[in-house]
């Protein structure tokens, strides 16, 4: 009982707007990278179907369809319970143009796992009729950071082919905002509320990138949709890279950082500014390196913006900005400095 | 649903069998863009970051499918020509 819906508007060239992902099988096709927005306009469509119900301004589904061009081919993509998931897959409606599973919060990683063994053994008996299926983990912070951690910690020990995907909205924004090990310092949310006896989140985000560098897989970077190639560049070395990947892809979200919607890429592109979340990749091979803007920053260090720009943007930070927190934002200020010193001393390609 | 279905009518637990595309997001919208056909460059940018798919591009000029657009203005403000305003909706 499969009602396909998907309206009609007349294009003069190219594929029709809305489509779904349909391969035959035995077709051996696998799409490539594209970078002029116009011929990607008329050769690809993303991953997700409008109609979807996350927030206006969200940066989720542009996380997901920037990674969707980045696809090779067939894919198959698992969702931890998250905005994404709920908002994408309220019954009976969905708005994946890809085959979809989402089973529990803690076990996207294990379905993905499972998925990946499934094709694995299809491929050996001859029984699958593609090269290659893709399995393509879409996860929020607190499915990563926190409850989804030891699937995922267990997928990179096995060592499955599956590219994990983070978009990091830094707390648990579907059930209302509640602090996430991946929610920044002195940041406001409703478990970690401002006020006279605390200054917001008394911990700093949880390092997870560097904990996935730790487990030595295939590949490891960061990305924002904002730098919108080289999230693509990204995903697709994700995918091809034999063995796990994982990507951790900051995403804003207007109602828990309490900024405009129409700034949700401004945000993230002053947070990669700020070095606040520094662009790089790690490989066995080549080890750290930065890549787009901020090797830019690591090149000429007169680009790097003080820590104020990303936060003066947001009500999650507002706090800080008064005159009697001025110490509170020094330590962040001195934090995120420390940070991005160390990735430089690390990083192959930063200049000495 | 005028008459209830039996058992074997009911759909699968936990497939989902409709499209969303059903779900007309687009009368969440306070803000509709409108795109100045004159001053657009054709850099897909907004294409490119809408969240909700509601650019189009049809192979000639870039419009927006107001069935869908929340309103959220990110086509907008990430516009290099600032070819978009974002016009408040009155009436209906």
């Amino acid at each position: 009982m499969v009602v396909k819906t998907i309206p009609e508007i007349p294009v003069k060239k190219g594929e029709p707007p809305y489509k779904l992902w349909i391969f035959e099988p035995g077709e051996k096709k696998e799409f490539p990278l594209v970078f002029n927005l116009r011929q990607l306009a008329e050769q690809r469509r993303p991953a997700l179907i409008p109609g979807h119900r996350l927030c206006a301004g969200c940066a989720a589904p542009i996380v997901v369809k920037l990674a969707s061009f980045a696809f090779r081919g067939p894919t198959i993509v698992v969702s931890a319970t998250g905005c994404l998931e709920v908002s994408t897959s309220i019954y009976p409606y969905t708005s994946w143009a890809v085959p979809w599973i989402h089973n529990a919060f803690e076990n996207a990683a294990a379905t993905a796992s499972g998925i990946e063994a499934a094709i694995k053994a299809l491929k050996k008996t001859g029984r699958l009729k593609y090269d290659h299926v893709d399995v393509v983990v879409f996860a929020g912070d607190g499915g990563t950071y926190d409850i989804g951690f030891q699937a995922l910690s267990g997928m990179a020990e096995r060592g499955h082919d599956v590219l994990y995907i983070l978009y990091d909205n830094e707390a648990y924004m579907n059930t209302g905002i509640q602090r996430s090990g991946g929610t920044p310092k002195f940041a406001w949310t409703t478990t970690s509320p401002v006020g006279s006896v605390l200054p917001g989140k008394g911990e700093h985000k949880k390092p997870i990138a560097d904990i996935m560098v730790a487990h030595r897989i295939p590949y490891v970077a960061t990305a924002t949709p904002a730098h919108w190639m080289d999230l693509m560049k990204k995903v697709r070395k994700g995918i091809e890279v034999n063995g796990p990947a994982f990507i951790h892809a900051l995403s804003s979200c207007d109602r828990g950082w309490r900024h405009e919607e129409a700034i949700s890429i401004e945000i993230l592109r002053r947070a990669v500014d700020t070095c606040y979340f520094p662009l790089w990749e790690w490989t066995p091979e080549t080890g750290y390196l930065l890549t787009d803007r901020s090797l830019v920053i690591a090149r000429n260090p007169s680009l790097k913006q003080p820590i104020d720009k990303f936060l003066e943007v947001q009500g999650r930070f507002r706090h800080l900005l008064r005159p009697e927190n001025k110490e509170l934002l020094k330590q962040l200020q001195d934090y995120v400095d420390a940070v991005w010193e160390d990735l430089l001393k690390r990083a192959s390609n930063a200049p000495r | 649903m005028a008459t209830l279905r039996s058992w074997r009518e009911i759909p699968l637990g936990g497939v989902a069998f409709r499209l969303s595309t059903d779900v007309k997001t687009g009368d969440w919208r306070a803000l509709r863009p409108v795109i100045d056909q004159s001053k657009c460059t054709k850099c897909m940018i907004c294409w490119l970051y809408c969240p909700d798919m509601s650019i189009i591009w049809d192979g000639e000029k870039v419009f927006v499918n107001y069935d869908y657009c929340k309103g959220c203005g990110i086509c907008a403000h990430e516009c290099p020509v600032k070819a978009i305003t974002m016009v408040p909706e009155v009436g209906e």
